[in-house]
């Protein structure tokens, strides 16, 4: 019984939340001009896919994310700035898009953290030396 | 000394704080837009399927708001959303769409199963507008008023619960 409940499990198929239609072009297509294609793919690597959050749209197999790398590599071969790629899907997605985050006040302790925490530990590294002495 | 005997203590009931508030409230994972309260990207998109004409921008800023369905064949909730769609034009809202990446044979079934509350159905095979949208996901709606300025974004399908505050949403938009 269980071995007959495993083996419907096996052909069960999974339940299709994508399209039917192909990727893209461009989605899993490299510009055919190398400096093109290597600025997109720098881009694609720091923006965020919206299906599987925490990964990047280059990782992702999310058709969505497919359509986003469609659009990077598009707007790259029609020669627009990969800055200005990133700046128009913030514009739309917010800042959260990118994974590079901006210098603003909200994202202070982020830039300021590691430098707060390294003068903390030679703070107290320093009391350790003097009491050895 | 004695006090900082205490501090990895203190530390630790920190982090249970921490873990235990993110418990009791997970995390919001939708994307708004943010074009919220900004002026519709220009876009023209073709037909979805024959028989019905496609959506342009120019077509939302026709002096009336509008509700835009974003939404796909292949898509589950957009089927449980279809029958509050129906209602809501029933109750005299406009109801404009965008199928994102459908082929119109598709389009035509699940409009002739789930009925077909639409006016006009633009057809985004590579979904470019949805982005241009801030969108993230099927299905998502979008309420542009008669200036064509998206007002308001429903993440999810509509429910018949959030029929009062679409419906209001879409006076105050007048």
């Amino acid at each position: 019984m269980k071995c007959a409940l495993f083996a419907l499990l096996l052909i069960a198929a999974p339940l299709h939340a994508d399209s039917s239609l192909p990727p893209s072009r461009w989605a899993n297509e490299q510009l055919p001009e190398a400096r093109q294609e290597a600025a997109a793919t720098a881009l694609m690597q720091e923006l965020r896919c919206l299906v599987c959050q925490g990964q990047s749209i280059a990782d992702s197999d999310a058709e969505l994310a497919g359509d986003m790398r469609a659009l990077v590599r598009d707007r790259i071969a029609r020669g627009e700035r990969p800055e200005a790629v990133r700046k128009w899907l913030v514009e739309r997605y917010g800042a959260w898009v990118s994974y590079r985050p901006p210098l603003e006040p909200l994202s202070w302790p982020l830039y300021v953290a590691p430098i707060a925490l390294l003068l903390a530990g030679a703070w107290l590294l320093r009391g350790r030396f003097r009491r050895r002495r | 000394m004695s006090r900082a005997r205490f501090l990895p203590l203190i530390v630790f009931a920190f982090i249970v704080a921490a873990v235990a508030w993110r418990l009791a409230t997970p995390k919001d994972d939708r994307i708004a837009s943010k074009l919220e309260g900004q002026k519709l990207p220009a876009f023209a998109l073709p037909p979805a399927l024959p028989g019905k004409p496609g959506l342009t921008s120019a077509d939302l800023a026709g002096g009336k708001p509008r509700l835009v369905n974003i939404f796909a064949s292949w898509c589950v909730p957009c089927i449980a959303e279809a029958p509050v769609l129906l209602d809501l034009r029933r109750r005299g809202v406009a109801i404009d769409a965008i199928a994102i990446r459908d082929k119109p044979e598709d389009v035509a079934a699940f409009l002739a199963r789930h009925g077909d509350p639409f006016a006009r159905i633009g057809s985004d095979d590579r979904s470019q507008v949805q982005i241009a949208l801030g969108s993230s996901g099927v299905p998502e709606s979008f309420v542009i008023d008669g200036a064509g300025v998206i007002r308001a974004q429903h993440i999810g399908p509509i429910m018949p619960q959030d029929v009062p505050d679409i419906l209001r949403t879409m006076e105050a938009a007048k």
